[in-house]
């Protein structure tokens, strides 16, 4: 990990609410991973302290780019960054995907900006496969044509049928995996929401598949000393059979089968 | 003296001399090896590593944290290896690093205190042991140590005849007269005082209606609680003879000078480090150019500088 003081090359806003921001980071770019994350200091709003974790979109030189959503006050703020501005950027960080196994065949399930955090994968996989992506709207399904370029193919399933399969990602690849998945075996790689994450673990553990889920957790210093984005994992060592595991360094991706889910996710 | 002379930053603790005087607080640089990467550890004037108990601990569930204006509310509750697991997988580390380490010691009983500080006096590699009597995540009695003078007396006698090293016991800014508790620890035998740990403080979803952290109320740190630290640090410094050393919310340099200028006479970077991890050495140097800058020889000269001529509290 190394930090760095990276210029804004371009920053603009995408569809469904996303801005795309590029930025020079020649330390960091070259050795980012598929499933690492940024952690991104603001400079604006004043009182906002903490930095902000982002996962990496592309790599391409000494460029690096991040698909976002302004959500909160830090991420509105962010979109005020004009090209030749300078952040701080801490990275890469934490442990990302696994080269997908050779004897598998590649799945990637998305959920809203999740495909930015697989596109890497799906680059640096050595084979294309498939991709499933979810959103509530058509205007919430990002990177298909990115993802096309590299040769897999894709998938959609909106909420509100705008796009694709009407209903759930997760709905998409049951429809697959009974008509057309065969005699493959699947290795998953997924990014999106909690709940996304958990039914895709659910189908891989039935199925005796490999899943690799990209959590999300909120997040401190982003290195594993706040102990803030901490997870439930599973510790046969331990009494009861659980312990934290810090999203931030032994994560953010985990096997399905290391997670404890709670009711809450 | 000539301009261009170096100052000297040493500064000395009970029998520690320190390179400089700018540490890293307890709690918000791990055990050492998680900033190794980013920090020169040998730069650091100390390292203070999170707390450490008896047995291991898991801390609290989670939202651990949430920022609140120039401010972070954590209630991690402090998780940790337990003294055996500290010495086993982190002092071997630590004992490589060319910087004094201060172990952060807390127990639920008078009696654990004692424990976890003989364990560790048995240990080449520790420097010194800070008592955390004032973290607002521990109940089981442990903050109750920190604002009843008391029980706070107790765990210092307790820790002080448990080892020769320094014993720094770190003070709870919730109560009404600060300089109590550090002479109470200097009559205790303590070697220093460090001052303030985080201030209790809470916030709430409205949408939900709901605490926000797991553990519903927290301590506040960062850049919001340090003008609250400034005073408390005066107060405290001004009551004894022993070393303070101060922290809460220093962002620069400035903000270390202050501390100093009202009675410190080291400073931990705390919150900061999570931010801007390399804040401590920054502030290294920006001590520094500030002796330069006033023709000071020595940060000693520093501590206890505030100039109170002519003010309604000064003479």
């Amino acid at each position: 990990m190394t930090l760095e003081e990276a210029i804004v090359v371009e920053h603009l806003p995408d569809a469904g609410g996303y801005w795309r921001i590029e930025l020079r980071a020649p330390a960091i770019a070259p050795r980012v991973r598929p499933g690492q994350f940024v952690h991104v200091r603001l400079t604006a709003p004043a009182d906002a302290i903490l930095r902000r974790p982002f996962s990496v979109f592309r790599t391409e030189d000494d460029r690096l780019e991040l698909l976002y959503k302004p959500v909160g006050r830090g991420t509105r703020a962010m979109t005020e960054l004009r090209p030749g501005a300078v952040i701080s950027l801490l990275g890469p960080l934490g442990r990302g995907f696994p080269t997908p196994a050779p004897d598998r065949f590649p799945v990637l399930v998305a959920g809203g900006y999740g495909m930015a955090a697989l596109y890497l994968l799906g680059r640096e996989s050595g084979r294309a496969g498939i991709v499933f992506v979810g959103g509530a709207s058509a205007v919430d399904v990002l990177c298909v044509p990115e993802f096309e370029a590299l040769g897999w193919e894709v998938r959609v399933a909106t909420e509100d049928g705008s796009r694709g399969l009407r209903g759930q990602v997760t709905d998409a690849f049951d429809a697959w995996a009974a008509s057309e998945l065969s005699d493959r075996t699947p290795e998953l790689f997924a990014c999106g929401p909690n709940g996304m994450l958990r039914a895709v673990g659910e189908r891989a553990i039935a199925r005796g598949w490999t899943a690799w889920l990209s959590m999300d957790r909120a997040m401190g210093c982003g290195v594993g000393a706040c102990l803030t984005c901490v997870q439930k994992v599973r510790d046969p060592s331990h009494p009861d059979g659980w312990t934290w595991a810090r999203v931030c360094r032994e994560g953010p991706v985990f096997e399905c089968r290391e997670i404890v889910w709670e009711d809450d996710v | 003296m000539s301009p261009s002379t170096e100052p000297s930053l040493e500064v000395r603790l009970g029998s520690l001399v320190f390179r400089n005087p700018v540490m890293v607080a307890s709690g918000t640089f791990g055990y050492g090896p998680e900033y190794a990467e980013l920090v020169d550890l040998s730069a650091l004037g100390a390292i203070v590593v999170k707390g450490i108990c008896r047995e291991p601990t898991r801390g609290n569930p989670p939202p651990r944290t949430v920022e609140t204006p120039s401010g972070l509310i954590n209630a991690i509750g402090l998780p940790g290896p337990g003294v055996a697991g500290f010495i086993r997988d982190y002092l071997p580390f630590l004992r490589r690093v060319p910087t004094p380490v201060i172990v952060n010691v807390w127990g639920r009983t008078v009696e654990e205190y004692g424990e976890v500080v003989e364990s560790l006096d048995r240990e080449e590699g520790v420097h010194g042991y800070e008592i955390n009597v004032s973290c607002p995540n521990i109940k089981e009695g442990s903050r109750a140590f920190g604002v009843h003078l008391d029980m706070f007396r107790r765990v210092v006698e307790r820790v002080r005849a448990a080892t020769r090293r320094p014993v720094i016991p770190k003070l709870a800014p919730n109560v009404s007269d600060i300089a109590a508790f550090a002479r109470a620890a200097e009559e205790c035998g303590a070697d220093a005082i460090s001052l303030i740990n985080s201030i209790p403080a809470m916030a709430v979803d409205i949408e939900t209606r709901r605490p926000i952290l797991g553990n519903v109320t927290g301590g506040l740190t960062g850049p919001a609680i340090h003008p609250i630290a400034v005073k408390l640090v005066w107060e405290a410094a001004r009551a004894v003879r022993i070393p303070t050393i101060a922290m809460g919310g220093i962002r620069d340099a400035a903000d270390a000078i202050e501390f100093m200028i009202v009675g410190a006479t080291a400073v931990a970077v705390g919150t900061a480090n999570f931010v801007e991890p390399r804040t401590a050495v920054r502030v290294v140097e920006g001590i520094r150019d500030y002796l330069v800058r006033h023709g000071m020889t020595s940060v000693a000269d520093l501590t206890g500088s505030l100039r109170l001529e002519g003010l309604p509290c000064g003479g």
